[in-house]
């Protein structure tokens, strides 16, 4: 009994270890095919559309209604005391440094990671996989690469939409509706904003968000068990990680960037 | 592999979209848009104490803002705070400016205020401002006051 359950525990860690081990080699494998990409690259065009033009709805509506919302919470704390001029920099430092960063990639693991993950999952258990090994193409380099590179390009992109359109939501509800004076909501915000602290970090966030969230995708996807409840238990395994990893990453990247 | 022409163009756009949306927060939300491409000229300025004078801070004269603090150092000569100011090329300060430090409402940043004066010389970059007043300091006031009521 007892001698079953610490036997049961070692297995768990070792297959935890192995899991870990095994993401680490299918990263360098997938950095391997990059060279032959270059060669190829509507492949990664495609794969922008699927992963970034697609994404573009759900990260436009989100952007508009955190930044009004944002702005509708901030108005009604700040006028309090007298100090609602600030709301342009509540608002903007919130939504570059934290918010837009975090929610743009929550939301493209959500709709463009799990996507790739079942994609990739149902090649693998129609065996479209091991047909193309079978005449020598490899997988990985055809089929992962583009879809990594693509996913790692795409974030950053649709990240500083979902900022642009939040600030610019959040002025129309702060300034326009509100009535924030125009002048101070805008001169504060550039008053307070930095290019290189605020907005550069801010996007090496989204960076490697968007690393992590794909590499998470691409191996649940490709290492999923070739069923269909094996895929549709990777998909979850993609999204569930990948929120995870999102949110302590960012614990960890803030407190280098921006924590004293 | 052929794409089609509307992916193309979806994918075009979006990459656009990206750009743009970059470009305007960079201009319009950040401070690089009222940094670059003005001139300037260090000047600096003595403190006996600055208080909570940060880099960054507005330096304005009657009320504009015309440059900010730079750099803030100690200096062990002197036994004061050197303040680096760097000040908008367009305005030329004459020699006997007066700097002092205020701060913004009851509870808000300090900045540093400038009084014209009245030679006709003007401030070069690299010279300093000699007549200066320093921030003031709660528990500095709170003490005078305190021996004020105490000697009655």
């Amino acid at each position: 009994m007892i001698l079953e359950s610490v036997r049961n525990i070692g297995h768990k860690t070792l297959s935890i270890f192995q899991r870990v081990g095994q993401a680490s080699i299918f990263l360098l494998h997938i950095l391997g095919g990059i060279k032959s990409l270059l060669l190829r690259p509507s492949l990664i065009v495609q794969q922008v559309y699927s992963a970034g033009v697609l994404s573009l709805l759900i990260i436009l509506f989100s952007g508009l209604f955190v930044g009004m919302v944002l702005s509708l919470l901030g108005y009604v704390t700040l006028v309090e005391f007298g100090v609602e001029g600030s709301l342009g920099v509540l608002v903007s430092l919130s939504m570059i440094r934290e918010l837009g960063p975090v929610l743009a990639a929550l939301l493209f693991s959500g709709r463009a990671g799990s996507a790739l993950t079942a994609e990739i999952g149902l090649m693998k258990a129609t065996e479209q996989l091991a047909s193309m090994e079978m005449m020598a193409v490899d997988p990985v380099k055809r089929i992962v690469t583009p879809r990594f590179i693509a996913g790692v390009f795409s974030l950053p992109v649709l990240t500083a939409i979902f900022m642009a359109v939040g600030i610019y939501s959040s002025f129309l509800v702060g300034s326009i509706w509100l009535g924030v004076d125009e002048g101070s909501f805008w001169s504060q915000m550039q008053a307070n904003v930095d290019f290189q602290h605020d907005l550069i970090n801010g996007f090496i966030k989204s960076f490697v968000f968007g690393v992590v969230v794909m590499w998470i995708a691409v191996f649940e996807g490709y290492h999923a068990i070739p069923t269909s409840a094996g895929v549709s238990e990777a998909t979850t395994r993609s999204v569930v990680y990948s929120a995870l990893a999102i949110l302590g990453l960012d614990f960890i990247l803030t407190s280098i960037m921006f924590g004293l | 592999m052929r794409l089609s022409k509307t992916t193309e163009i979806m994918v075009g756009i979006f990459v656009l979209l990206g750009f743009i949306a970059a470009f305007l927060l960079a201009l319009n939300v950040t401070n690089l848009g009222n940094l670059s491409s003005k001139q300037s000229y260090d000047v600096k300025v003595y403190f006996d104490n600055i208080g909570d004078l940060r880099t960054r801070a507005k330096i304005s004269m009657s009320g504009v803002k015309i440059g900010r603090v730079s750099r803030i150092a100690y200096n062990q000569e002197r036994g004061q705070a050197e303040v680096t100011m760097t000040l908008d090329s367009q305005y030329k300060l004459s020699i006997d400016t007066q700097a002092s430090i205020y701060t913004a409402g009851l509870l808000g940043e300090q900045y540093i205020s400038l009084e014209p004066g009245a030679e006709d010389e003007v401030l070069k970059s690299g010279d300093v401002i000699t007549l200066t007043q320093s921030a003031m300091v709660l528990e500095e006031i709170i003490g005078k006051v305190m021996v004020n009521l105490t000697s009655k």
